[in-house]
């Protein structure tokens, strides 16, 4: 079955190097309208670097990156591009001072040039949509770790972007908040937003996943349909990789 | 002469003498801190030359002492056709040094800002200028408010140098009032406990005002 697929995001053997460390070693990979795909893989693999050179933050040594028909590397007009790229960071980065509804209009005031009364409409829905409409008054500093990070989905979503990149979305949160974040993600991917999210929250990546991508050693070495493989990896380091994650996080046989 | 005498003789002058100290210090303080920020933002975000640059003026005025300063302005200039009145060149060179030390204070504010607050307003599509006027200088300059309380109070008291090119500040008044009644010690305890007294009304107001614009919920200690 081949469906008419429009690509959102498509990465060009990028490469990435921090002096002698040669971090991405040619990733190249495509994300279409609506996909969410998870990427995972060892720690020092070059996961969040693949997020932030996607939004130019680290813009990548070679190789070519585009978001729908515009190049982004080499782009003159990446403030542009950016907005059209959500980024939601593991430590959350909130605006200290300004509160959550403040967070979430600033890019609309300062970055789309709305008016306050329309921004704060706007911003007020985002946070509806978050669940978190009655904390809109709330500083960052009087939220909960799970709350942040829902205030900086809204924040992402205010904008209205063409993607959004989640780097370990719910690594620094108390387990017991990774449950609320995740389900906003959820409803985002089942929404129709387009996704590429770095975490290990296996039981996310088979219900939301279109695609998990295993990356090590600043390649991709594997990807497809959670169900094949975490079912039936094809590259041993793959299988390795995973089994130790479910280690950790996934079911495990009883204690006998 | 009893103390009395002394306050009613010497009030008028000495709060003629107030003012001028007064409008020095806000003077100088505002256009330091105009310059300071300048300097500043040169040293953390400018291209090298730039840092450079910066890094060296700052290390200038902050290493040669204040009184030098101050005459270099007001006896090294007329030669070279700048002619200044004492108040003038008294602001100016305390601009200029305040502005070193303010500088400093700033640097250190912006670059106690997490990095990550820099990159949330780049990765929303705000320009670097953007970012740094709506995301860093609000909190830097929240953060930079009991150090420059600190500076402020320095520049007030600091001023009094100026009574040496003339400037007749409550320093150069009180030597003038005192030259007349010879009661130099109980003069200069009056000029004293003046500075005092506005120290501490500053001081006070500044505290107010940090505890205003704290952001709620937000320790800036933790």
């Amino acid at each position: 079955m081949s469906k008419e697929k429009n690509v959102v995001l498509r990465m060009e053997d990028v490469h990435k190097s921090f002096g002698e460390n040669h971090v991405l070693r040619g990733v190249s990979l495509d994300i279409s309208q609506g996909e969410t795909k998870i990427l995972i893989g060892p720690s020092g693999t070059g996961k969040s670097t693949l997020l932030t050179c996607i939004n130019m933050l680290t813009p990548p040594d070679s190789g070519k990156i585009w978001l729908l028909d515009q190049e982004i590397t080499g782009s003159k007009k990446v403030n542009r591009l950016r907005q059209q790229i959500g980024f939601v960071f593991q430590d959350f980065s909130l605006f200290n001072h300004l509160t959550a509804l403040g967070n979430v209009s600033i890019g609309l005031t300062k970055v789309k040039g709305l008016d306050r009364r329309k921004a704060r409409e706007k911003a007020l829905q985002e946070l509806k949509q978050v669940g978190l409409e009655d904390k809109a008054a709330s500083y960052p500093a009087q939220l909960s770790g799970g709350q942040k990070q829902r205030v900086a989905i809204a924040r992402a979503l205010a904008m209205d972007p063409q993607l959004i990149l989640f780097d370990e979305p719910t690594s620094a949160l108390d387990p017991e908040l990774i449950g609320e974040v995740l389900a906003v993600m959820k409803n985002l991917a089942n929404r129709g937003m387009t996704m590429l999210v770095v975490s290990h929250e296996m039981g996310f990546a088979r219900s939301v996943a279109d695609e998990v991508v295993f990356m090590e050693g600043g390649v991709i070495v594997e990807q497809g349909p959670p169900t094949q493989l975490f079912s039936r990896p094809q590259v041993q380091r793959t299988g390795e990789f995973l089994s130790r994650l479910s280690g950790l996080f996934g079911e495990e046989e009883e204690k006998q | 002469m009893t103390f009395a005498e002394v306050v009613q003789q010497s009030w008028g002058p000495m709060m003629e003498g107030l003012q001028i100290t007064i409008q020095l210090t806000f003077l100088s303080i505002i256009f330091g801190l105009a310059l300071g920020l300048i300097l500043a933002l040169g040293k953390v975000y400018g291209w090298k030359p730039l840092r450079w640059l910066c890094t060296a003026f700052i290390e200038i005025i902050r290493g040669t002492p204040l009184l030098v300063q101050i005459f270099i302005i007001y006896f090294g200039l007329p030669p070279y056709g700048i002619r200044l009145s004492p108040l003038q060149a008294a602001v100016i060179a305390f601009s200029i040094n305040s502005a070193a030390y303010q500088a400093e204070y700033l640097r250190g504010a912006i670059q106690s800002i997490p990095s990550g607050q820099m990159q949330a307003a780049l990765s929303m599509g705000m320009s670097a200028w953007q970012g740094v006027l709506s995301i860093i200088l609000p909190q830097a300059l929240r953060r930079v408010i009991p150090p420059w309380t600190n500076e402020f109070i320095y520049l007030l008291k600091y001023t009094s140098l100026a009574y040496i090119i003339g400037t007749p500040e409550l320093m150069g008044q009180a030597r003038f009032v005192a030259s007349r009644n010879y009661e130099y010690f109980q003069v200069y305890v009056l000029a004293a406990l003046i500075y005092l007294g506005i120290v501490l009304v500053f001081s006070e107001v500044f505290s107010w005002i940090e505890r205003r614009v704290r952001i709620p919920g937000f320790d800036y200690h933790s």
